[in-house]
């Protein structure tokens, strides 16, 4: 909305989106760092670097939704309005994946289990159930 | 009584616009958590095939592939270019928006065509990527990448969870591309400039840093972890 912005405010706005732009590029430049260095080297270690790399994903995100989208200078109402139902997501990601992992140990400890739909034959052919 | 909530205020206390944005700032964000769910479930459901599986392709052995660099190993490069293009054109967007608060028409044509040029630019990046992998073998129900740990491929998730969610993905920067230009052709109309504000750049922007959002999660399920 035009306001009775001057000139020097126009310039701070534009330097600080620059500074997040450097922000998500560095943190880019880091993730991609660690997995050559994973690659190379083995260091740090696969958890580990997961969860870097979860971490990271996560500081991206939120820069983009606080500054680009400029959520983070909105008021609170809106911030927890677009926040709330998003937390869902906490619970939805920990069921979701502690499901797939309980299956694939159910199918090991007993082989009779019914087995889900995607077949799990012997591997001949590079699985073209077709 | 003011009509709108001050910038000041942190909660709303009364008043006519209880969010202090409008209409269509506050359906956009409504649209955006709707469209954050599909992908969230897309991704989620990735996972749990991901966790289900035995085996699953290692992503730098998948995608280790440069145009023009025939068969060099290098993986992560290409996609780190698509990433820094998409951050790049979400620089430009933001500029825009920035130059449509203080009406300057020729500076929000200026950032809103380079925002365009770099959403046709992902989007020709992702052409070369899928017909680069279609050409080595994969699509959907077709398989060609063996285990991490060396066994033969059991099941086919990981190709086409691949192509779903980055195929949904480029759909939207497509759709966001197509939005940007009808807006940046409204922009060289004035029409914008005749109805007082420049809102309409804001609402594709909240949309194409939307795509840039999920790009960024896109990214760290499918090329790093």
């Amino acid at each position: 909305m035009a306001h009775t912005q001057n000139a020097s405010d126009r310039q701070a706005s534009i330097k600080s989106i620059w500074k997040t732009f450097w922000i998500l590029l560095i943190v880019t430049m880091v993730e991609v760092g660690l997995a050559f260095l994973h690659l190379y080297s083995g260091f740090p270690g696969k958890l580990l670097l997961n969860s870097i790399f979860i971490g990271l994903t996560i500081v991206k995100a939120f820069y983009i939704v606080a500054e680009f989208m400029h959520l983070g200078h909105e008021i609170k109402n809106l911030i927890w309005t677009i926040m709330m139902p998003l937390l869902l997501f906490i619970w939805f990601i920990i069921a979701f994946l502690a499901d797939g992992d309980s299956w694939k140990h159910m199918r090991r400890n007993s082989p009779s289990a019914p087995l889900p739909a995607e077949k799990v034959a012997p591997a001949h052919g590079g699985g073209n159930h077709h | 009584m003011d009509n709108a909530v001050t910038a000041k205020k942190k909660w709303w206390t009364g008043g006519h616009s209880p969010f202090n944005v409008s209409y269509g700032k506050l359906m956009m964000w409504y649209f955006l958590i709707s469209d954050a769910f599909t992908f969230g479930a897309l991704l989620i459901s990735y996972g749990t095939q991901r966790f289900m599986a035995e085996g699953w392709p290692d992503p730098n052995v998948v995608f280790h592939s440069f145009p023009f660099m025939g068969h060099a190993n290098l993986p992560l490069v290409f996609v780190s270019l698509m990433t820094f293009i998409l951050i790049m054109s979400s620089v430009t967007m933001v500029l825009a928006v920035n130059a449509g608060h203080y009406m300057d028409k020729k500076a929000v044509v200026k950032w809103l065509s380079l925002t365009i040029v770099g959403g046709i630019m992902f989007l020709g990046c992702q052409a070369w990527e899928w017909t680069h992998l279609h050409e080595v073998g994969a699509w959907w129900g077709r398989n060609p990448f063996p285990n991490a740990d060396g066994t033969a491929a059991i099941s086919t998730n990981f190709v086409d969870f691949f192509f779903t969610i980055t195929g949904f993905h480029g759909l939207h920067v497509t759709s966001g591309v197509v939005l940007n230009i009808i807006v940046l052709i409204n922009v060289l109309k004035g029409t914008y400039e005749h109805r007082g504000h420049y809102e309409m750049v804001e609402k594709v922007g909240l949309y194409w840093h939307f795509v840039d959002l999920v790009w960024v999660f896109v990214f760290t399920c499918f090329y790093l972890l």
